[in-house]
């Protein structure tokens, strides 16, 4: 299965991406991991004004089968959370890289993006998966 | 891991494969959700070949099996089955089985969960009363074919009205050469039945099966869509709702339980346990917050205090909500009875509610 995978992103190992404009990042989890999820049914996000840290979990997805926590691909404050996934999670397994965007960080140092990946190594990653 | 006669199948079906207690299993072909649907709206198929089969035969047959297991054997006649427990010596369960007559009194089938069924044959090795006791395991392939419309389709490929059987009845046929035994028996709440076949013709008959059954809609359908059917259903599950220290009785199992009627193995163990009093109950709940119960999670009263722990959770598919199964406190067990989830530290309602969750 061919997965949409923004060259301009930068991604976790734990299959979530980044979007990074200036110092805000948007976050989000990737074709791939939705589809190793299945039907998401529920989204436990952070609060607005939240601090979270590099590698640490910041929220979780439920699928029907199984739960998932989420790894913040950086540190930094939450300033914006996707309120509508509260009423929908499905948006999560239509269009999990636009739509389904889960919370914006207000990034405290750019340094932090020197451990992520960029989309050629995602891509290898999940090709050996 | 081992390979049922159908991995290749699944494969070439476009199936994501995992390892379901060292088996090689699908556990989902287009979606949980679309195919746990199928089955509930039209028909599904499920390979159940990794689930375990030990024949027991001989003049020593019912005796062995009134010992080894809680519900009447000896009630059963030729092309019947039966629901029933395989008790441990600790007044616990070793697992839960289905006992299929073949002929009274001297040829039974006995089927047991696939991660059991090794130490359930060593265990009834053990303790057989003379039986001629075989693991056959390896000799049948095992599809399951339930929905409302499975009977239908059944009818169409068997051979004989499998349409007019009664639920929980065998009857023995032949596909394409091979044996096969069609038995009204599922783990979905819907119509249809269990079919054992013989492993070289497990595969030809799946393919048979999709082929006719494909204006009634017929899938194929993962692990993962037959684990949300059994909890809409609260069927149990060895590993969730029982294991080797389950009371039965506790586990709302007392129905498959004859103490009336013969001995059995830690029978005074299980029934003392119920003549003392049970100190908990299996019921089903639903939340009234947000949030989706898991195995493992606790269960508290306003108080404070730990009344219980879930055993299987899930997001409903058909009710497209929450649901749970739990072990709670006796006290607490009445239908109606708000109490506390402890989903990752956080605490939300919920409510014991009447189970089936999803009724026909």
């Amino acid at each position: 299965m061919a997965f949409h995978i923004p060259e301009d992103y930068y991604y976790t190992k734990e299959h979530e991406w980044a979007q990074v404009d200036e110092n805000i990042v948007t976050v989000g989890i990737t074709e791939f991991a939705q589809d190793q999820l299945g039907e998401i049914v529920y989204v436990e996000l952070p609060e607005e004004g939240q601090k979270i840290t590099q590698g640490q979990t910041f929220g979780v997805i439920e699928s029907v089968k199984a739960v998932s926590d989420l790894y913040a691909p950086v540190s930094g404050t939450v300033i914006e959370v996707n309120m509508a996934l509260g009423d929908d999670p499905s948006v999560l397994n239509d269009d999990p890289v636009n739509e389904g965007w889960l919370v914006r960080i207000e990034m405290d140092t750019e340094k932090e993006l020197a451990n992520l990946m960029r989309a050629p190594d995602y891509k290898k990653l999940i090709s050996e998966k | 891991m081992k390979k049922t006669p159908l991995a290749e199948t699944h494969e070439k079906l476009g199936a994501r494969m995992v390892d379901f207690a060292g088996w090689y299993m699908p556990v989902q072909y287009v979606g949980l959700r679309e195919e746990h649907n199928n089955v509930r709206n039209n028909v599904g198929l499920f390979d159940v070949s990794h689930m375990g089969e030990v024949r027991v035969k001989g003049p020593k047959a019912l005796e062995t099996l009134e010992w080894l297991t809680t519900n009447d054997v000896a009630k059963l006649n030729d092309g019947e089955a039966q629901y029933s427990l395989l008790p441990n010596d600790q007044g616990g369960l070793v697992d839960d089985i289905i006992v299929y007559c073949l002929k009274k009194n001297e040829d039974y089938l006995v089927c047991v969960n696939a991660s059991n069924k090794d130490k359930d044959f060593a265990w009834m090795t053990k303790h057989n009363k003379g039986a001629d006791m075989t693991d056959e395991s390896d000799k049948w392939g095992q599809i399951a074919i339930q929905g409302p419309k499975a009977l239908e389709l059944c009818d169409r490929v068997f051979g004989f009205k499998v349409s007019e059987m009664k639920p929980f009845t065998l009857k023995a046929g032949e596909f394409q050469n091979h044996k096969i035994m069609v038995a009204t028996t599922g783990y979905t709440g819907e119509k249809g039945c269990e079919v054992f076949v013989e492993a070289a013709g497990t595969a030809a008959l799946w393919m048979t099966l999709l082929e006719q059954g494909k204006d009634l809609g017929v899938q194929s359908i993962g692990l993962g869509a037959r684990d949300t059917l059994r909890t809409e259903m609260k069927y149990s599950l060895y590993g969730h709702e029982i294991d080797d220290t389950t009371n039965p009785y506790e586990a709302g199992l007392g129905w498959v339980i004859k103490p009336a009627k013969k001995d059995f193995m830690g029978k005074a163990l299980i029934v003392g346990k119920k003549e003392a009093g049970l100190k908990q109950n299996l019921v089903g709940f639903k939340m009234l917050e947000k949030g989706i119960p898991r195995q493992g999670y606790s269960l508290f009263s306003f108080d404070n205090k730990e009344i219980g722990k879930v055993t299987s959770g899930t997001h409903s598919p058909t009710l497209d909500e929450p649901i749970g199964i739990a072990y709670i406190d006796t006290e607490f067990a009445k239908e109606g009875t708000e109490f506390l989830l402890d989903i990752r530290g956080r605490k939300v309602k919920a409510v014991v509610c009447k189970t089936p969750f999803v009724t026909k």
